[in-house]
């Protein structure tokens, strides 16, 4: 077997004694990685645990303070990211790097398109684009199609193609299938194990568990900027492994469940919601203190009910109620108002969350401004007050508030806008996939969260891509397939097993 | 906590630099002026300087929002045209001028914002078909220069208070105080920053977008209008000036730019702007002092700009992250 071969062959690349420092952080420290062509390398660690910042040293974002690159055999710097990919080092990043108004043929061969007497070669082009989609599993996105216009999860498949489309020896996936659909993971995966036998190096990271099992041949865990382990994958349990990335025990991930369902009066209330083709029919309610969660395959509908409900989409049909009381809610700003009290934790932070560059002050209270001013003036000590409760209550680590947010870890970030909607005291917590690429610690402390603040009275709707997550905090599932609501899981019910029946759309008996 | 202060410095830095900027070039020219540093130096320099000021400021506010302005100069036109009809008479005439000035400088940037807002234009295409309009209306107004001013009032704010300090400077500092620092602290303000920073995160959290932008676009034309009130006072006369409105309102981008406010919206503030548009006059000023041929002055003051703008951009040459310089 090719991965057999892979061990008697001197390593591809390896990264010897690189350390990074960051201002006063140690990003990187004596780090070690080994990288064998023909293998699946999983990378793993909470996030800054230096898992990003190797990352990007490897890909010519940004260069090591210290320590040394070896590729087959010899030592190698790069300057930038191009350098990186002439040596045939790719990398997909966590945050997309498409350009949203380019076609998605002009963005697979964004990096050398073919070119006759000078100019770009559209038809060229356009073949290389379809070859690369091909490739990479996703023949049905057309090449001409803009990027803008497209769903995130496809947009990913786009990102994989582009970088299939570039010839590389070694494929750096950071975080590649948060956005992808169950589907879509499972074409990927072929894909990936389709290189590695033609000889790819492939380094993967991801939080997911499971995908890594399915997928590595070799992991290496880090931990504050040091590998502290690697070891062949599967001779570790996921408990040993989740040890090994907090430094810690590692138990109760979910906070226990109510043992009987609240039977408090519902506090939202659907009835026959519908909205052009992506919601149909939609019926449901959430009670005071209950915890519901949204499954189904990504893009069925979901992030267009909390929008719908939250007062974003124009021309909805059907009925929300609040507190019984029908509300025709027309935007963020009415759906926040004291007399319903709801709350959107959204699912893009960078764009929909965060003012990056504005300071952690600033961002917690910006959905509060009306509670902290008076005759349209802000009061700072108000302000102060309620921020450092809130700082307090979700234990933000942030050096200082007036630090620009942007310089928070991922997780430090999600909890920020999760306070910045706290401070209001919502009654009605919507939150749209709110985990999506942050450290389980961080993790851990929003499931214990969502439970308290289920437990105070909160009617808390979930939608999350992790199934885990479902079955660990949710009292009753709505699995959403094609905008209407498959099937409802109550307490015992929810199992992997009928999450992903029912969002495959495929009856439980079947599927048994 | 630790460290806040660093974060303050960094946050205002674009300000604090232009700041910077404008003293040493400011310490030069009164270093080298043959009468040095006395009261009427400083008067004269502050008079020509502030209407680039109030028009720098004016820019700052709808640049704040990741917009422009490019009608501003010609706002000041044509209130410099209104204020030449209208402010003159007895104090109660006088008076009722003034406010109609500002009244119309107010509802040229109203319309400007409803325009580029509610109507969803793109601000640079919008901004210059109401300029042309706002010309036009100068235009008809003024066809010839000509026209008068309240020359009591005139002389009383272009010239010194209590023999030292130029009034010009007294009323740009109250501007800073009744629209600017009420602005900045308002949720209006802050607002008009999310909308520059990242819009969809600001809409999603509840917060008064629109009405923040319509407010930027609105005060900017106010300010524009106290500029030109200035200019009606300093020249006694209204002047429909093509060139010079042009001129006012690119020269009140690189000003805004000079003084920290980047034009991707979301940082920088008002004050930076009007010592970026201080710094911006002083170039001009420095030819005088060093006897220099005035037919030089254009080139002059474009690579004195040049190198200006580019000690904002040394702080990329420390960038850890070459990301950072797309930022």
């Amino acid at each position: 077997m090719a991965a057999d071969m892979g061990d008697a062959r001197p390593p591809l690349l390896r990264m010897e004694g690189i350390s990074k420092r960051f201002g006063g952080v140690r990003a990187l420290e004596e780090a070690e990685l080994t990288v064998r062509a023909g293998r699946i390398h999983a990378v793993l660690g909470e996030n800054g645990a230096g898992k990003s910042t190797l990352i990007k040293i490897l890909a010519g974002v940004i260069s090591p303070d210290e320590g040394r690159m070896l590729l087959d055999g010899g030592e190698v710097s790069f300057a930038s990211p191009a350098e990186a990919n002439r040596a045939g080092i790719v990398c997909i990043f966590q945050e997309l790097s498409l350009i949203p108004d380019l076609s998605v043929a002009d963005n697979i061969a964004l990096f050398d398109p073919p070119r006759r007497f000078g100019l770009i070669d559209r038809r060229a082009q356009r073949r290389i684009a379809e070859e690369a989609l091909a490739r990479a599993g996703a023949p049905d996105i057309h090449p001409m199609a803009l990027v803008k216009d497209l769903p995130l999860s496809r947009r990913q498949m786009v990102e994989i193609a582009k970088s299939l489309a570039r010839q590389p020896r070694i494929l750096i996936l950071d975080e590649a299938t948060s956005a992808l659909t169950a589907a879509d993971v499972a074409k990927v995966f072929s894909v990936l194990k389709r290189l590695r036998s033609e000889g790819l190096a492939l380094l993967y990271i991801s939080h997911r568990m499971h995908e890594i099992a399915e997928l590595a041949d070799e992991c290496t865990v880090f931990r504050n900027g040091r590998n502290v382990a690697s070891y062949p994958a599967g001779t570790k349990t996921d408990n040993e492994v989740v040890e090994l990335m907090i430094g810690r025990e590692y138990k109760h991930v979910f906070p226990p469940k109510p043992v009987s369902p609240p039977a408090a009066r519902p506090v939202l209330e659907c009835r026959n919601l519908s909205w052009s083709e992506r919601l149909r029919d939609i019926s449901f309610s959430v009670r005071q203190g209950e915890v519901v969660g949204l499954g189904g395959l990504d893009g069925q509908g979901q992030r267009e009910l909390l929008l719908a409900l939250f007062g974003v989409l124009r021309g909805c049909g059907g009925k929300v109620l609040v507190n019984g009381k029908p509300v025709a809610l027309s935007s963020p700003g009415q759906a926040k108002a004291d007399g319903i009290g709801m709350a959107l934790i959204p699912e893009d932070r960078k764009t929909e969350g965060l003012m990056l560059p504005m300071s952690v002050r600033e961002n917690l209270s910006f959905a509060s401004l009306d509670r902290v001013s008076r005759h349209g003036l802000i009061d700072r000590a108000a302000e102060d007050r309620q921020i450092e409760e809130m700082v307090r209550l979700l234990a933000i680590r942030a050096g200082s508030l007036d630090m620009p947010v942007g310089g928070l870890s991922g997780g430090n970030q999600q909890k920020v806008v999760i306070a910045k909607w706290l401070m209001r005291a919502p009654r009605i917590i919507l939150l749209n996939d709110p985990t999506r690429g942050i450290d389980v610690g961080t993790k851990q402390e929003i499931y214990q969260l969502l439970r308290r603040l289920a437990d105070a009275g909160a009617a808390i709707l979930f939608y999350s891509t992790d199934y885990d997550e479902l079955i660990g905090c949710c009292d009753r599932v709505l699995v959403l397939y094609d905008g209407m609501i498959k099937r409802e899981l109550v307490g015992k019910e929810i199992t992997e097993h009928a999450l992903i029946a029912t969002a495959l759309n495929i009856s439980g008996e079947q599927a048994a | 906590m630790t460290g806040d202060w660093r974060y303050r410095l960094a946050r205002n830095r674009g300000t604090l630099l232009a700041f910077g900027i404008f003293l040493a070039m400011f310490t030069i020219y009164v270093l080298n002026h043959p009468a040095g540093f006395t009261a009427n130096v400083v008067q004269t320099a502050t008079n020509k300087g502030v209407l680039l000021a109030f028009v720098a400021m004016a820019q700052a506010l709808v640049v704040i929002t990741a917009g422009i302005d490019l009608s501003v100069g010609m706002i000041f036109i044509l209130t410099n045209c209104l204020a030449s009809w209208i402010v003159v008479g007895t104090p109660l005439q006088t008076a009722l001028g003034v406010a109609g000035v500002l009244a119309a400088g107010l509802a040229c940037g109203a319309l400007n914002g409803a325009i580029v807002i509610y109507g969803r234009l793109q601000p640079i295409v919008a901004t210059i078909a109401t300029g042309a309009i706002y010309f036009g209306i100068a235009l008809w107004l003024r066809p010839y220069p000509g026209g008068s001013v309240n020359e009591g009032l005139a002389d009383a704010l272009t010239g010194k208070l209590f023999g030292i300090v130029p009034a010009s400077l007294a009323v740009l500092a109250g501007a800073v105080l009744i629209v600017w620092a009420p602005f900045s602290r308002s949720v209006l303000g802050r607002a008009a920053y999310a909308a520059g920073s990242a819009e969809p995160a600001g809409y999603m959290s509840g917060i008064p977008i629109r009405p923040a932008k319509f407010m930027a676009y609105a005060l900017g034309g106010l300010l524009a209008s106290i500029g030109g009130l200035f200019l009606t006072f300093f020249t006694y006369t209204g002047e429909a000036a093509f060139a010079s409105g042009n001129a006012y309102t690119l020269f009140s981008i690189a000003a805004v730019v000079l003084g920290g406010v980047s034009l991707y919206g979301g940082t920088g503030s008002g004050v930076g702007a009007i010592f970026g548009a201080l710094a911006f006059r002083t170039i001009g000023d420095l030819l005088f002092v060093f006897d220099l041929d005035p037919l030089w002055q254009p080139l002059f003051q474009g690579v004195v700009l040049l190198v200006a703008v580019s000690l904002g951009a040394f702080g990329l040459l420390r960038v850890r992250s070459r990301l950072e310089w797309f930022r």
